[in-house]
């Protein structure tokens, strides 16, 4: 029986102490003598958070079949722990050998969103590993960053050693041959970092050198000594049928948030939505056969027991194959109470068929996601969906029994003006309507529409990439229009409207278009008790602030601004497959209100094709 | 068919709750290809449900919980499978000891049959003093043991010597048989903390090893009590 790092008294102290136990189905133990490579694979936030990803349980189970690298999981303790960890001086531990990371080879740190790098910086305190990579010596662990964040690494610079750029599945293996080389030759830690700068997609940010201009804006940046490459390329797997997938996915004891299967149907997206990342960086679009994915239903359902298998990708209905393989997953698990959910679906005919065998239609909702209001603003953003398709859907589906409709917007959008705002208010009404058209007998209750708006963040390799974000004033303001143009609808008592904070957005905002000069900012705020920063009640605005004020780092150069096309922007030095001049160009096609067709529809030439895979070959042939 | 499973929990699975372990097991009945019956409806669920919950922190070799099987009358798997089958998908600390087939019938459902409960407590670090087991003599014949009990109203003193079935010092820790019905139950936690006021000691539940050994039907009445393990109320497939 393992032997846990934290006492019963704190065990039967803290809240679901099962966040730190490991022994899970499913997880991977071996012996560390056995092996010459001990992997931390973290994600920073609370354990239900970070089981819920799949990329974590790729990796975890693509670096466990090498019979050299034993790779065990980490995340971050809750603020209960964290304050006794603290208090108690115990260091930060791996869930499964319940070994301190400290004495680790790597610690691995997936990011997936801004507002986790408070609990970056967190994860290295509580291991007792120095903040700062330069303070790091050859007893502590290498500390690699990756996920979508890490295309623009510049905020984080200074706490990784190293970041890998793009898709992990492509050149894990030979970072991992290296290390095992070097180490047995007992090179150190800085001869090893300069072989894993020529591994294709591995940044090391020591190597490379930022220097600003007077207005601060990034006059130059390079690598500081020689053979260093240039450009750093994004890693993309062009074979994504035959890639690792986990068998046998860990299985939480407490509830995860997705507490299911996870099936990756297909990676990238044809769509080409101008404020999307996940649209741009994970080009070209592939699918998985469906064959194979049969298969890995089947294995993953086996092997963890879950109740519900979730079809991920991000835009499900763009899935050639997926009525044959929903087809498949009713029929043979149907009877078994297993659940198939099918999130990111375009609302039409097919689809709501679909649904009314998943799902429960009295009790479930509909979600459309128009993202701008107005016809005009949606060709800005290049969202591929009219008013028409939204009508048509909506009746569609409350003729089948629906009577929820849930609908999200963005606020803040680039050229966007109140006008397009009060569109919103005015789409909910005619949602409405369509309902009130069906026969009085035929309608089921009242109908209930929905609207959320977020807050526009610009993210780095999107054609809003130079786009301004807009003010919390004029945020502000826009909820007000819509929440008055709301009031104006004769539908209005069927229409909720709920809205999020401005701060938070501005602050991720920051971070996703921030230079290294950010990076004293985040850690002015952890020093300051900012953590867990994506959980409403743990965000104090307050501390940011100060941490700004105390910093002297302008928050509005890096939001407000309209970035120049001429500008060199920080990650720039990364070269994500979609190429600079196709962004600049639609970024112009937006300004203009010209929309580009999908992938399917035509090629834009955005520079993916260079990949040789997914949907640029498909339409090749 | 209906069966009763018993499993035992120990390890650092005792620090999961109630509700976890019937998660837990609700997977683990899939991943073992157990033909469990499912009910009707939109969404169908299985047919499970478990004895008595177990404290956290608490380990145990007595947990059980009964489940329909899909197949009525004939078997086309025996005990012995069954168990090798979920063995093969436990994870540490979880272990199923017994799969036994019960007679139908209502009244043979594992949470409401359950009368008693054998614990043993460890207490290595509780600061027990040498005479502990002379002193737990006296303790056990006192007229009355005050405990607070949670009740619906906030917590209560009440007298618990009635629900203490009987009290064993042995070397390094002690047995007791508890009353565990849910109109009559005590915890161990309460005899503990009344053992520990009683020599004047502080009580703090963790500096202590609770360990469940078995739970019990009452096939007597109230007055002549006869305790009989919940599995024996079922018989070997096979």
């Amino acid at each position: 029986m393992r032997k846990l790092v934290l006492s019963d008294e704190i065990l039967l102290k803290i809240e679901k102490p099962a966040r730190y136990t490991g022994g899970e189905v499913n997880g991977v133990m071996k012996k560390p003598e056995e092996v010459d490579i001990r992997f931390a694979m973290c994600f920073p936030d609370v354990y239900e958070i970070g089981m819920s990803h799949l990329g974590l349980q790729i990796l975890y189970h693509m670096f466990n079949q090498r019979t050299d690298t034993w790779c065990e999981r980490v995340f971050s303790p809750w603020t209960d722990l964290d304050e006794i960890m603290r208090q108690k001086k115990i260091p930060l531990f791996a869930l499964e050998s319940q070994n301190f990371v400290k004495d680790f080879d790597f610690l691995g740190i997936t990011i997936q969103y801004e507002m986790c790098y408070t609990n970056i910086l967190q994860i290295l305190d509580l291991s007792q590993i120095p903040l700062y990579a330069k303070e790091r010596g050859e007893e502590h662990p290498l500390v690699i960053g990756g996920g979508p964040c890490v295309l623009n690494p510049e905020p984080l610079a200074p706490f990784f050693d190293l970041f890998y750029i793009g898709e992990g599945e492509v050149s894990y293996p030979k970072l991992l041959d290296t290390y095992a080389e070097m180490k047995k030759r007992g090179e150190s830690r800085e001869e090893f970092l300069e072989a894993a700068a020529q591994i294709p997609g591995i940044y090391v940010p020591a190597f490379y050198d930022a220097e600003y201009n007077q207005d601060k804006t990034l006059a130059s940046f390079g690598p500081n000594r020689p053979g260093v490459p240039e450009r750093v390329s994004r890693q993309v797997l062009t074979d994504f049928t035959n890639a690792e997938y986990p068998k046998a996915p860990v299985v939480p004891f407490i509830k995860a948030t997705q507490d299911r299967v996870t099936l990756e149907i297909q990676r990238g997206c044809i769509r080409g939505c101008r404020f999307c990342q996940a649209g741009m960086i994970y080009r070209p679009a592939r699918e998985k056969n469906v064959e194979l994915l049969k298969r890995q239903a089947r294995d993953m359902l086996n092997s963890t027991g879950h109740e519900e298998i979730s079809l991920s990708s991000l835009s499900s209905s763009d899935y050639s194959q997926l009525k044959e393989l929903l087809e498949f997953l009713l029929e043979e698990y149907g009877g078994t109470g297993v659940n198939v959910s099918l999130p990111s679906l375009r609302i039409d005919a097919f689809s709501l068929q679909v649904m009314s065998r998943i799902q429960d239609v009295k009790k479930s909702s509909l979600t459309f996601a128009p993202e701008a209001g107005s016809q005009r603003l949606r060709d800005v953003i290049n969202k591929g969906l009219t008013e028409e398709d939204i009508l048509t859907g909506a009746k569609t589906a409350f003729q089948g029994g629906w009577n929820r409709v849930k609908l999200y917007f963005m606020l803040g959008l680039p050229a966007e003006c109140e006008e397009d705002v009060r569109c919103i208010a005015r789409l909910a009404q005619r949602i409405a309507d369509e309902y009130y058209e069906i026969p009085k007998e035929r309608r089921q209750g009242k109908v209930q529409v929905t609207i959320s708006t977020s807050f526009f963040v610009p993210k780095p390799f999107t054609p809003f990439q130079w786009a301004p974000m807009a003010s919390s004033q004029i945020y502000l303001d826009r909820v007000r229009t819509l929440r008055e143009e709301l009031r104006e609808q004769t539908n209005h008592k069927s229409i909720k409207y709920n809205w999020h904070e401005a701060d938070v957005a501005i602050l991720e905002g920051f971070f996703a278009r921030g230079d290294r000069r950010a990076a004293d900012v985040l850690l002015r705020a952890y020093e300051l008790g900012a953590m867990y920063d994506a959980w409403t009640e743990h965000f104090h605005p307050e501390l940011w602030e100060r941490a700004f004020a105390d910093t002297g780092v302008d928050l509005d150069f890096y939001t407000l601004r309209t970035r120049q096309t001429q500008e060199l922007l920080p990650w720039d030095f990364i070269d994500a497959g979609v190429k600079r001049t196709f962004l600049e160009k639609e970024w112009q096609r937006a300004k203009e209100g010209q929309i580009t067709p999908n992938c399917r529809q035509s090629c834009s030439g955005c520079g993916a094709a260079g990949y040789k895979g997914g949907v640029c070959v498909e339409s090749q042939s | 068919m209906k069966v009763r499973v018993r499993f035992s929990k120990f390890g650092p699975v005792r620090f999961l709750g109630h509700l976890d372990t019937m998660r837990y097991f609700q997977k683990a009945v899939r991943r073992a290809g157990i033909p469990i019956a499912f009910s009707d409806g939109f969404r169908p669920h299985m047919i499970m449900s478990f004895a008595a919950p177990l404290g956290v922190g608490i380990t145990s070799e007595a947990e059980y919980f009964d489940m329909e099987l899909s197949e009525k009358d004939t078997v086309s798997v025996t005990s012995g499978e069954m168990i090798r089958q979920f063995n093969a998908v436990m994870a540490e600390g979880f272990r199923v000891t017994s799969v036994r087939k019960l007679p139908e019938g209502k009244k043979y459902n594992a949470m409401s049959l359950t009368a008693a409960a054998d614990y043993q407590i460890g207490f290595s670090g509780a600061g027990y003093p040498e005479n502990w087991a002379e002193q737990m003599e006296y303790f056990s014949s006192q007229p009355s043991i005050l405990a607070e009990k949670k009740t619906k109203k906030g917590m209560k003193t009440t007298d618990i010597k009635p629900g203490i079935y009987s009290i064993q010092a042995e070397p390094d820790k002690y047995s007791l048989r508890l009353a565990a019905s849910s109109s009559n139950y005590v915890k161990p936690k309460m005899v503990m903390e009344a053992f520990a006021a009683y020599l004047g000691i502080d009580f703090a539940f963790y500096d202590y090893t609770v360990h469940k050994m078995e739970v019990y039907a009452n096939e007597g009445n109230e007055e002549a009590p006869r305790f009989v393990p919940l599995e024996e109320l079922g018989e070997n497939i096979g």
